[in-house]
């Protein structure tokens, strides 16, 4: 119940923040705010010790049951390690904020989107229901969408979040997709219950379809390569959100996703290559890129993308351990996921530091342009700090974390090569070479950050700007994080005990226990093949960041149209461009033709489904007697029918219209329905009101001059509807495919303590379908409100 | 607009509407057990508030009823929707509706369900609905005649 709380705790706020800041002053909000994520974290920190002695909790609050989905939550290792950062990193964010943010910005929008997102990450990490989990995933995407836009002014800004929404979105649509195929194979959306069945469902065809749907929502999400390029334009965002969402916490909901799955997914080999090779591209194209950049923000946006690859790659690199019979050997292999896990913490910690370190600059010196930054260190001491601190753990230096999992990373890719067992040793062998390219890549970027930042000229811009160091308030977040840079480095064992070795358990519940696939973590290792990779990165970086200016034309060599951003714009305009074509092809502006593709269609699939399964039957046998007032009442509506035909002004014809609405009416009533009666009788009324409204709009009443060919489909067409409608009422009352559900009607008194048969339908038995109703009605009723004030705006313009 | 000669149809719709909103009220707390309920409900009141809108003009209703009436439908749906949501909190299926007898002051025995509130949000919603889109209609017709 407690897991519920956290999930729901940030959405509820999220709902009242809107309404709250009437009564409080803006600079208080940010304040508020802050106590969502401190309560979760705490309440999330006491379950620590449960968690680390293997104990999961798991709670159900039934939801859907009929269709297999409950909200379920599921604490283990690994949704508690997501879940601590989600709630850690938020705090400390949203204290960041607080400073970071204006008070004249729309901070309760800001704030709102905020609480939303923590909600529906928390919601992800938890959620043992698929559907649950997807429903959450997408929520993600909506407010990641709606934090990138936050400045919608900007053209950039509104680009970059729909850029950001239509990946992510697509791959969530993708990842749903795979569920269902998941269901198919285990008739479950349990993700505990799937693991269940593992081994059993890896041989199905399906079973790849699905590996490859879920993959492509996660690599979407995690801005793997080729789907990375929404991350760069998500900076647009203001900083605290890049620093938390797109460094920390939601670009690692497809790492979740992929340690998630790993138990259901890794009996097959094709899960070890694709996302192995995949985060392996991802890791070098990234740091490839990132040293290009001059936008700070923009390089750590890359770079996020080149850590995100490099985790995981790893995991890919784990998941090998479930094709190795050995035991002893498959904890070995499995030290790769650990080592995933470790770097997840350690980039979420340094990456967010380093995030807050360029949101101070850039609300100090007005820029995050290297070119017009440097010599910042005597102006700045303590940002300074930060980002030594921050980038070099990020290079892979001591005594920061970085090194540790850096380091353990290389021995990974090693040891991948020693794999014997599938003959694989000649294509694994490339894996160490990529690591260290890319490694010694990202050595160069984090010496751009701190040399061309902080060190040499002072540029022209510090003689213009009166620059000074940030206020205490915004420094206080990224100290903490930095704090905890060094603080892994002394104690890593510390943090492997208590967070991830139960995460461990959660990526390999059968391989062996909790105590044996944690490795114990130590600085030094002595003077093996790792240490001297790591030396040979410092040298080899070092080395290209001073030439930096000679080779960095290599960048302009790769033409601009071809990269993946063009090519993404480009396709964007062509899909447009087509798909406006076609509409246009069937929307001609002709309301006959409208009409005519209707009325088609319904002939043909309901003449033709009737046909196929010959249930076109009528008798009189079963038929009450027909009274007379019955018989001239369906007179009286023909003649109303027929003559509309034939009427001069449009307000004859609506009163014609009207006399057949009370006519169906009064059936209802002679057919003891007094309800529909009631109904339709309101509802003729309002739409002969709303008729007459529309009066204005509507063209001159004139009479239609058309060729005999038009006039002879139109009748053909007519004369076909019409008796296709009377033909399947008089089949209905024969038609028994289903089974007939009066009997709960007829119960209805004691099933929903009801005595009106149409209400109980309405409120009880149907009430999903009259919710929903609702809501669509409410959606058709703003339709028309924005059609009709848009149009206004325009001036009557109906283009 | 041009003036019309109504006045036997303004000294009437003031009264009638009185008698429509009672039968309104009369039908949505009968919907349980005799014809009526929250949809008919809803659009009984919205039928009262058009023929008001028929009588007089626009200002001088809105001026008379200063209902946002895009709210009333988000306030319809967000009680339909909530009361699904409730049931859950309570630990039963979503969409549960609970009902229990309670004794009311000169009413006597009368039973009151969660349901109620669910038929209060689909009242709202249709009143809601159809009066906007009746008078953003009518509020375009009015600019179309200015024009």
């Amino acid at each position: 119940m407690t897991i519920h709380i956290a999930i729901i705790l940030p959405l509820l706020m999220a709902a009242f923040i809107p309404f709250l800041h009437h009564y409080i002053t803006r600079k208080w909000i940010g304040w508020f705010v802050l106590a969502a994520p401190i309560t979760a974290f705490i309440l999330l920190v006491r379950f620590i010790p449960h968690i680390a002695s293997g104990e999961t909790i798991t709670y159900t609050i039934n939801w859907m049951p009929s269709l297999g989905i409950q909200f379920t939550t599921y604490l283990d290792g690994l949704s508690m390690l997501f879940s601590l950062l989600i709630t850690g990193v938020g705090t400390l964010v949203v204290f960041y904020a607080i400073f970071y943010l204006s008070t004249k910005e729309a901070l309760h929008h800001f704030y709102c989107y905020l609480l939303l997102f923590m909600g529906a990450m928390l919601g992800v990490v938890f959620s043992d229901n698929l559907i649950v989990l997807y429903a959450f995933w997408e929520l993600t995407s909506v407010s990641s969408f709606l934090l990138i836009a936050f400045w919608h002014h900007r053209r950039a800004s509104r680009h970059g979040a729909r850029k950001s929404m239509l990946i992510t979105v697509t791959g969530g649509i993708a990842m749903l997709a795979g569920f269902l195929m998941l269901y198919v194979l285990t008739d479950t959306f349990s993700i505990r219950e799937i693991i269940a069945q593992a081994s059993t469902i890896s041989t199905e065809p399906l079973f790849i379809a699905a590996l490859l749907c879920i993959l492509l929502g996660a690599f979407t999400k995690s801005a793997q390569f080729p789907f990375h390029i929404w991350l760069p334009q998500a900076m647009e965002a203001p900083t605290p959100v890049s620093a938390y969402l797109h460094s920390a916490t939601m670009v690692k909901a497809g790492i979740y996703i992929v340690a998630r799955m790993t138990p259901i997914f890794a009996y097959h080999m094709s899960w070890f290559w694709i996302v192995t090779f995949v985060g392996l591209i991802t890791l070098f194209w990234g740091s490839f890129n990132a040293v290009k950049q001059t936008d700070l923000k923009a390089l750590l946006a890359f770079s996020t993308v080149s850590q995100l690859g490099m985790i995981m790659s790893l995991f890919g690199m784990g998941s090998i351990a479930y094709h190795i019979d050995v035991p002893t050997e498959a904890i070995i292999y499995a030290e790769a996921s650990f080592v995933a896990l470790f770097h997840l913490v350690n980039h979420s910690t340094f990456k967010g530091a380093l995030f807050m370190m360029v949101g101070i600059i850039d609300h100090e010196a007005g820029t995050r342009d290297v070119r017009k930054l440097g010599g910042l260190m005597t102006i700045m001491p303590a940002t300074f700090t930060i980002a030594v601190i921050g980038s070099l753990s990020m290079a892979g230096l001591p005594p920061f974390n970085g090194f540790l999992s850096k380091e353990m990373f290389l021995t990974s890719a090693l040891e991948m090569t020693s794999i014997d067992t599938l003959s694989l040793s000649t294509v694994t062998a490339v894996i160490p070479i990529i690591a260290w390219v890319a490694s010694v890549f990202t050595f160069i970027y984090c010496m751009i950050i701190i040399f061309k930042t902080f060190l040499g000229q002072k540029t022209e811009l510090l003689a213009v700007r009166k620059i000074h160091e940030a206020p205490i308030g915004m420094l206080i977040s990224p100290f903490v994080l930095v704090a905890f840079v060094i603080g892994i480095f002394f104690f890593p064992n510390v943090l492997v005990k208590y967070v991830l070795a139960p995460a461990m358990l959660s990526v390999f519940p059968t391989l062996a226990p909790m105590e044996e696939l944690a490795p114990k973590v130590y600085a030094w290792h002595g003077f093996n093949t790792e240490l001297l990779m790591t030396i040979g990165i410092i040298v080899f970086g070092l080395l290209l960041y001073m030439t930096l200016s000679t080779w960095r034309r290599i960048y302009d060599a790769f033409p601009q149209k071809l990269t993946l951003n063009s090519l993404f714009d480009r396709a964007l305009v062509e899909s447009v461009t087509v798909s406006s074509f076609i509409t246009k092809l069937y929307m001609t502006r002709s309301f006959r033709h409208y009409m005519l593709y209707i009325y088609v269609f319904v002939i043909v699939v309901v003449g033709s489904f009737f046909i196929w399964q010959d249930t076109f039957r009528f008798s009189v046998a079963n038929n009450a007697t027909v009274h007379i007032y019955e018989v001239l009442l369906v007179f009286v509506m023909a003649i109303a029918a027929i003559a509309m035909l034939f009427v001069k002004s449009r307000v004859t014809a609506v009163v014609l219209n009207g006399v057949l609405g009370f006519g169906v009416s009064i059936f209802f009533v002679i057919f003891r329905a007094p309800d529909l009666a009631l109904t339709q009788l309101i509802v003729e009324s309002v739409t002969t009101v709303l008729f007459l409204l529309c009066f204005t709009y509507l063209p001159e009443w004139k009479r239609e001059r058309s060729t005999v060919h038009v006039k002879v489909t139109n009748a053909i067409i007519s004369v076909a509807v019409g008796m296709l409608v009377v033909a399947v009422a008089l089949s209905v009352i024969y038609f028994n495919e289903f089974k007939t559900i009066s009997s709960y009607f007829e119960n209805a008194y004691e099933l929903a303590g009801g005595k009106n048969i149409v209400n109980t339908i309405l409120g009880d038995f149907r009430a999903f379908d009259t919710m929903l109703e609702v809501v669509v009605l409410c959606i058709a009723g703003l339709g028309v409100y924005t059609m009709m004030k848009f149009k206004a705006k325009k001036g009557g313009d109906h283009e | 607009m041009m003036r019309i000669n109504d006045v036997i149809l303004r000294t009437v719709a003031r009264f009638i509407v009185f008698i429509i909103l009672t039968l309104a009220i009369y039908l949505f707390f009968a919907g349980h057990y005799s014809p009526g309920g929250g949809f008919i409900g809803g659009l009984v009141i919205a039928s009262a508030f058009v023929l008001l809108y028929v009588t007089y003009d626009i200002e001088k209703v809105k001026a008379g009823i200063p209902i946002d009436f895009k709210v009333l439908a988000a306030i319809g749906v967000f009680l339909a929707v909530g009361t699904g949501f409730s049931s859950v909190l309570f630990g039963h299926d979503f969409l549960t509706q609970v009902a229990k007898d309670f004794h009311i002051p000169f009413l006597g025995e009368k039973e009151l369900g969660t349901v109620m509130i669910f038929e209060l949000g689909v009242a709202l919603t249709v009143v809601g609905v159809v009066m906007t889109i009746i008078v953003s209609i009518a509020e375009g017709t009015e600019d179309e005649w200015k024009r």
